[in-house]
């Protein structure tokens, strides 16, 4: 693929109590941003299993978006306590992996955060972009 | 009338398997009562072409231990898979890629660098490569080349069962060499052992208990008669099928995961992801930066090479990779 053509697919989960009603929020306020998340809707980000990360990354996903209410609001207390938990030692482990641990981001938006729902999107897509394709699956190994 | 032929092989293997089997004791007169062995290269001498020379599937049962990393490894699993009526990966390397696996996390060419060139106790002044042709007196002589990854057995050719383990359990040779036997033998692509967990079978009391940082088993002030990975000792008794009566915590020493993924779960490292976050967190997380969540989780040393460590191969991610 060249450089020009390629589209980062990323695969967001969205919070159903905050970040899923922000994205929601963008859309009705009518927010352009970029149309490179495929929208998972989870009822908590603590819902997301780190083997859902792995699973996306070995589909073809060149980036995983993993989006819930900021700490403190969780809708059940300490579900984004433990995705924070869980997605920094994932990162750590893209790393060994040889993957670059910028295409996993973990993000706190709120329901009433339509812009920066919008904003995260927009950045992540052209930081993946800048990454090019995710090397897993047909891409790049050292031999 | 003759006996039913079986069939043993190492592979990519350290000869551990091979003492499992004769660890069999006296059983493995029964086997010997009931089948014809007609290949086992550690213990009779029998050349491949004896197998070459037998018909399609006139093997009964096939014992292949080790994990597929040369060439003639992949020839030879080939090979057995055609004369055999029922292939049997037996321990972690054929199951799941076994310690050997590992290797996937490097290249070939830095594999094989690192081997003859840069390992300090390892004389080769010359600078001497290993090839895969080599004429010595007007005779050629080839020799398998490495492959450039670590495969399990099924990565290779079609397998009817697993039997678990580095090296597989006693009693779940002998479960599984009974199964056989008595010929009532489950579904085709079943795991030879039972369902549960290791911490299923380990009695180590569990409390629920979160702690602050990783620790290491040899820490001084371990409470041996607690759950080792409730006090921070990385185990991974949670993420691993049992059957071997939780082997390693019994005598205090960690589970490293010889015995795969639990039924429930598809790979062992996001598993273990899971167990090992909801005990390990900073103190007063609701005020923590991410810095120090970072911190509290990074006393855990090598998570990819622990949690993968028999099972690199069949994860999802399977090796490294290169992304710049
Ligand atoms: S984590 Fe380890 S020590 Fe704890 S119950 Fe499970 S197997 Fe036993
Ligand atoms: S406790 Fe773990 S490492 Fe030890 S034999 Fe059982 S599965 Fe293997
Ligand atoms: S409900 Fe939003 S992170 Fe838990």
């Amino acid at each position: 693929m060249t450089e020009e053509s390629f589209e980062p697919k990323i695969v967001g989960f969205l919070c159903n109590w905050c970040s899923y009603a922000g994205a929601d929020l963008a859309g009705t306020s009518r927010t352009k941003y970029k149309p490179n998340v495929r929208v998972i809707r989870v009822m908590c980000s603590g819902r997301v299993d780190p083997l859902f990360v792995l699973k996306a990354f070995e589909k073809g996903a060149d980036g995983v978006l993993i989006a819930g209410c900021h700490p403190g609001d969780c809708h059940y207390m300490s579900g984004n306590y433990k995705t924070r938990r869980r997605m920094e030692l994932m990162r750590r482990m893209l790393e060994q992996f040889g993957i670059n641990p910028e295409r996993l981001r973990l993000e706190w938006v709120s329901a009433a955060e339509g812009a920066r729902f919008a904003h995260v999107v927009n950045d992540m897509t052209e930081k993946i972009r800048e990454l090019g394709p995710s090397p897993i699956n047909g891409g790049a190994t050292d031999e | 009338m003759s006996k039913p032929k079986i069939a043993f092989y190492w592979a990519g293997s350290c000869g551990g398997c091979e003492v499992a089997v004769v660890d069999l004791g006296e059983k493995i007169y029964d086997v010997v009562d009931a089948f014809d062995i007609v290949f086992w290269p550690v213990a009779i001498d029998t050349k491949y072409d004896d197998i070459r020379n037998l018909e399609d599937g006139e093997i009964e049962v096939c014992f292949f231990n080790g994990c597929i990393r040369n060439e003639e490894n992949e020839e030879i699993a080939r090979l057995l898979r055609q004369k055999s009526k029922v292939m049997i990966a037996f321990g972690s390397c054929s199951h799941l890629g076994g310690i050997p696996g590992l290797g996937n996390l490097s290249s070939r060419d830095e594999t094989l660098d690192y081997v003859y060139r840069k390992t300090p106790v390892f004389g080769n002044e010359d600078g001497t490569m290993p090839c895969t042709t080599c004429v010595k007196d007007g005779n050629t002589i080839d020799l398998p080349a490495l492959r450039t990854e670590v495969s399990a057995l099924d990565d290779v050719v079609d397998v009817d069962y697993y039997i678990p383990g580095c090296p597989p359990p006693l009693p779940v040779i002998e479960g599984a060499v009974a199964a056989l036997m008595s010929g009532e033998l489950p579904r085709k692509g079943a795991v030879l052992s039972t369902e549960k967990t290791v911490c299923d079978e380990c009695d180590k009391e569990k409390r629920k208990k979160m702690v602050g940082k990783a620790r290491r088993i040899y820490d001084d002030d371990v409470d041996t008669s607690l759950c080792l990975l409730e006090q921070g000792i990385p185990c991974m008794g949670p993420a691993t099928r049992g059957g071997c009566k939780a082997a390693c915590p019994s005598a205090n020493m960690p589970c490293t995961g010889c015995m795969g993924p639990p039924p429930a779960s598809q790979e062992q490292g996001s598993r273990m992801v899971t167990a090992i976050t909801s005990l390990i967190a900073v103190e007063n997380e609701r005020e923590a930066t991410a810095e120090e969540v970072a911190e509290a989780l990074a006393s855990l040393r090598d998570p990819v090479g622990f949690f993968y460590m028999y099972s690199l191969p069949t994860s999802f991610l399977k090796r490294r990779y290169n992304d710049e």
